[in-house]
């Protein structure tokens, strides 16, 4: 058996967000399992149906378990993995490898924070190495303006290049009925916004709000006598280089690289083939890495691609949703990637909708670039 | 009563890194080397994270780097490092051939830049430990 057998065998059936606003009068687990059932109902499935729960959230010791707690569901496969924003991206892969196994038939994968109504800051559970605590770094937002120094100065990407990801983000946000954050931005407004930790500003940095998010994967031949038209997982990849911004190989390039080349072996395609792409963006310069290590452009090439155009219109659309930037970002972004892929595939999207969107593909980041995955969905028939 | 300023956060000095801390706290600089592969590493861990001997050993590091990437830091939340805004957070490249995080202090901020030379300096910081910083080559107050 290679990992091509698995492509293409698993289906997602179902997508819901849930919670997301600056306000709740939900608990965590309860936006989870709200999201979860709601996901259900798309799929026209029920929480008997489910027998593999993943879930992560940094409230929970044990997200999946709590989950399953909360919705009365004894699982056959269980899975917290945490690797930061990324973990529900990874956990896509995780469902697949239990489905075709045999180990369980419907997964639901979720998640909620309700960060902005309870420290109205970014709640992480992140631990702090002894070599960093001394030197007053912010995080994660430090290390990614670190890395965006390194890479304007090894590749010259430009301060102007990196603000136009978050006008991108805006024209996107302003056609999404969901948006937070629907007022369309200027790149001369992001660069007067306020510095945090240079060279990142105020707008290059994500919202900070409440909300969670579901999905839900079947079997490649119990998706078919559903009713909705399914999106198959045709490949997924997870990797990380490391954990803490001290032990970054490198500030430029991520284990992007090496998620994104594993979820192309297995789909079997390659960047060319894809035709919406959603991309963790809780800073600017992510959307750059991400453009560049998954090889939709060649190392360094992301800002001449930014200037050519990732908003509404353009011929490789990203962050349809208008991202952790304008959309919403409670905390951890990963779940609102697969949900806008599948509905891109599903032709559910509305004014965002791009026409004829047949291959998705949605590359989580976590913690500072540590956690990387992949996941490249197409729509079936 | 009277409020005591707040003070610099502390390192955890246990375990693999508790040779580091020592000499730091002498004003030497030690840097992880592995006497298997003889190549050094960081962070001090007790086995080496590129061959995976436990022949782990320290030599002393001249104290000398190069800035391989910055950011100055504007806006903070914390009681003691609100009282340093704006400060710059660095990744210094050791001569050793290691990476490390540290401040860089006594240098005008609009002066940073990738690839400038710093050098080593240590400041106490409470309960025994003195921590390691860095300041352009050739400057300091």
């Amino acid at each position: 058996m290679s990992q091509r057998d698995l492509s293409a065998q698993v289906s997602i059936v179902g997508v819901a967000t849930a919670g997301i606003g600056w306000e709740t009068q939900q608990s965590v687990a309860e936006i989870m399992a709200d999201a979860a059932c709601k996901a259900l109902d798309d799929a026209g499935l029920g929480v008997r149906d489910v027998d593999g729960v993943f879930a992560v959230t940094p409230y929970y010791w044990m997200p999946s378990v709590a989950l399953a707690d909360q919705l009365g569901i004894q699982p056959k496969v269980t899975d917290s993995t945490n690797i930061g924003g990324a973990s529900v991206v990874a956990h896509v892969g995780h469902a697949v490898r239990a489905i075709v196994a045999g180990q369980c038939e419907v997964a639901v994968i979720a998640y909620a924070s309700t960060q902005r109504s309870d420290a109205g800051k970014l709640v992480t559970g992140a631990d702090i190495l002894p070599y960093e605590r001394p030197y007053g770094a912010l995080f994660p937002i430090s290390g990614y303006a670190m890395v965006t120094q390194r890479h304007m100065y090894e590749y010259g990407t430009t301060r102007e290049q990196l603000a136009k990801v978050a006008v991108a983000a805006s024209q996107w946000a302003s056609l999404n009925p969901e948006a937070l954050k629907p007022e369309p931005l200027t790149v001369a407004e992001v660069l007067a916004s306020p510095l945090v930790s240079d060279p990142l500003r105020k707008l290059d940095i994500c919202l900070v709000t409440n909300g969670g998010g579901a999905i839900v994967l079947t079997s490649r031949d119990r998706a078919k006598k559903l009713r909705k038209r399914a999106v198959s997982v045709l490949g997924t990849g997870e990797s990380h280089s490391h954990c803490y911004v001290t032990n970054m190989r490198s500030f430029t390039a991520t284990a992007g690289v090496e998620s994104g080349r594993a979820a192309f072996e297995m789909a079997g395609l390659g960047p060319p083939d894809i035709d919406v792409v959603q991309i963790y963006d809780a800073f600017t310069i992510m959307v750059a890495l991400g453009l560049e290590d998954l090889g939709f452009c060649e190392k360094g090439g992301a800002g001449a691609m930014i200037e050519a155009g990732i908003g509404p219109g353009s011929k490789l659309p990203v962050n349809t949703t208008g991202g952790g930037l304008r959309y919403c970002h409670p905390g951890m972004f990963g779940i609102f990637l697969l949900v806008e892929a599948v509905r891109q595939l599903r032709n559910e999207c509305g004014k965002r909708q791009v026409e004829n969107a047949r291959t998705a593909l949605a590359h989580g980041f976590g913690g500072v670039l540590a956690g990387n995955a992949t996941v490249i969905l197409a729509r079936d028939g | 009563m009277s409020e005591r300023a707040p003070t610099r956060p502390l390192p955890d000095i246990r375990n693999a890194g508790a040779m580091f801390w020592s000499k730091a706290a002498e004003g030497v600089l030690v840097v992880p080397k592995c006497n298997a592969c003889s190549r050094t590493f960081w962070h001090p861990r007790p086995r080496c994270p590129h061959c995976g001997s436990e022949q782990v050993g320290w030599i002393r590091g001249s104290g000398a780097g190069t800035v391989h990437t910055f950011t100055v830091v504007r806006q903070s939340g914390d009681p003691y490092f609100k009282t340093k805004l704006p400060y710059a957070v660095a990744m210094i490249d050791l001569d050793e051939g290691v990476r490390i995080m540290s401040n860089i202090v006594d240098t005008p901020l609009e002066g940073l830049r990738i690839g400038m030379r710093v050098e080593v300096l240590f400041e106490a910081a409470g309960e025994g430990i003195a921590i390691p910083l860095f300041r352009a080559h050739g400057g300091g107050a």
